[in-house]
């Protein structure tokens, strides 16, 4: 179970955006971080097999993302760094569209809605346009979504940047509970030192080369630093994290 | 996957679509305007002008009115077609459109969902103008109603199709107006939309062959004598095979390896 990636390589033109890359995620919060171009997105694109890896392979629960694809999107769940919502439909429609995308009865789906909107506290929102909905609401509306079909892994490419307190907080802890309830893999991206915890899987990304993947309380030993904040500029010497 | 799934999938891309045509009201009113103008307005002021001998599928003398209604019938599913192509570009421009690629279902089956979706609003569409042609003494038989249904879905795949090609051609939601130069202006005024063929061949005789040669000519003869509860079978097969082109031509342009990214 989880995400294997092998000598994975990608370029934009003739600009590299991911050099072999060797990624190994059992199940569990796995926080991938990087500075800005690092070479995240790219990979997310490629995970969700939206763009096709030319060197290197993608296993996602020892499927190979290139010849059984179906089947990995069944098994996956996948919150972008930009918004994908439609605005002009309320937030019942929207997850009722995606519901609809996986197959689902719209009865089914109604009774997955109910229990995952009130965990993400957006029970009386559901009639209201999305367009109507703030910057946090959003975001909760789109971890709603990707969990209606029951993912056995969860990619979210920076989905709290952004956001005000409250709703990074109730979002990080939503994904965690449910990381920990299902036993999932989920990968995390982020830029945000405070959202990784010692107990983190962590993969530090730079130049669109993996520069750490452990434990992030055993790199932190590995590297002899106090916190993440420390680790993550002993390992890209970047600044711009906050 | 099971059948049911594929019904549910289906049935999703048919609802959103439909829902955002309703939430966009000027999308209707404007489709509807349009042709609306050119019945009462051009056709008025060319009637006497451009009065329509006796052709085929009509066994007399006709009324320009009539003559141009199956073009602006066309020029519905045409715009209909090209605005759904636009609203791709905007769901890629949003990012919308990542939600739909990262179905486990088929690429194929859900660009054929959009596909009728797209078919259905047209005939949505043709329907009300008909409607409303009524008001301008333009009569249409009741058998003429029902066998229009076909003709107007299979044109509105093709040119839904064209739409599909369009939007994974076009990156940029501004570079769409060019669509409007390129492809609306040319396929309908260059087709048998407006004027028969043989108004055409007097006069100009490469304009002739232009419009021979433009699938649009075909999609608004199969719509005129479906309007007459008559097949023409010439032109149903030439929007066949160009719908089936097109299809695979989009079908090629959503598939990853040709879009590095969305």
């Amino acid at each position: 179970m989880g995400i294997v990636t092998n000598s994975l390589s990608f370029a934009y033109g003739k600009k590299k955006a991911l050099n072999n890359v060797n990624l190994s995620l059992a199940t569990g919060f796995n926080v991938l971080l990087g500075p800005n171009g690092a070479g995240k997105s790219t990979l997310f694109s490629l995970l969700t097999g939206l763009t096709q890896s030319v060197h290197g392979t993608i296993q996602i629960n020892n499927i190979d993302l290139n010849t059984k694809k179906s089947q990995i999107m069944s098994e996956m769940g996948v919150v972008f760094q930009q918004s994908t919502l439609d605005l002009d439909l309320s937030v019942k429609q929207n997850l009722f569209y995606y519901a609809s995308l996986h197959g689902i009865a719209p009865k089914k789906a109604l009774e997955n809605i109910d229990d995952i909107l009130a965990q993400l506290s957006l029970t009386e929102r559901l009639d209201d346009k999305v367009r109507t909905l703030n910057g946090g609401h959003r975001r909760r509306v789109e971890i709603a979504r990707v969990v209606i079909h029951q993912p056995e892994v969860l990619l979210l490419d920076e989905a709290t940047v952004g956001l005000d307190v409250d709703s990074r907080l109730l979002i990080i802890s939503y994904v965690r509970d449910l990381c920990a309830e299902r036993d999932i893999c989920v990968l995390w991206t982020t830029h945000l030192m405070d959202e990784v915890k010692p107990s983190d899987q962590l993969i530090v990304i730079n130049k669109g080369e993996i520069q750490a993947q452990d434990q992030s309380s055993k790199l932190c030993e590995e590297h002899k630093v106090d916190d993440i904040y420390q680790l993550y500029f002993a390992l890209t010497h970047n600044t711009e994290a906050v | 996957m099971t059948l049911n799934q594929y019904y549910y999938c289906c049935s999703g891309i048919v609802k959103r679509e439909v829902f955002r045509f309703f939430q966009q009201r000027s999308r209707l009113f404007s489709a509807l305007v349009r042709p609306l103008l050119w019945l009462i307005v051009f056709a008025a002021g060319f009637r006497a002008a451009l009065g329509v001998s006796i052709m085929e599928p009509y066994g007399t003398y006709i009324t320009y009115q009539e003559y141009i209604i199956p073009g602006l019938c066309c020029m519905i599913v045409l715009f209909n077609g090209m605005q759904s192509s636009l609203s791709m570009v905007y769901d890629r421009e949003m990012g919308s459109m990542k939600v739909l690629l990262m179905s486990p279902l088929s690429m194929p089956f859900l660009l054929c969902c959009k596909l009728i979706a797209i078919a259905l609003l047209s005939l949505m569409q043709v329907y009300v103008f008909l409607l409303c042609a009524q008001l301008v003494d333009v009569d249409i038989s009741i058998l003429g109603y029902l066998t229009a249904a076909p003709a107007v879905f299979v044109i509105a795949f093709f040119l839904g199709a064209l739409g599909l090609l369009l939007s994974s051609l076009i990156k940029q939601l501004e570079n769409f107006a060019g669509v409007m130069n390129f492809v609306i202006f040319p396929m309908f005024f260059l087709s048998s939309a407006l004027y028969p063929l043989w108004k055409m061949q007097e006069a100009s005789i490469w304009l002739y062959w232009i419009c021979q040669y433009n699938p649009f000519t075909y999609c608004v003869e199969l719509l005129r004598f479906a309007l007459f509860g008559q097949l023409n079978l010439t032109a149903l097969t030439v929007v066949l095979s160009v719908t089936v082109i097109t299809a695979v031509l989009a079908l090629i342009s959503f598939s990853p390896k040709f879009s590095k990214q969305r």
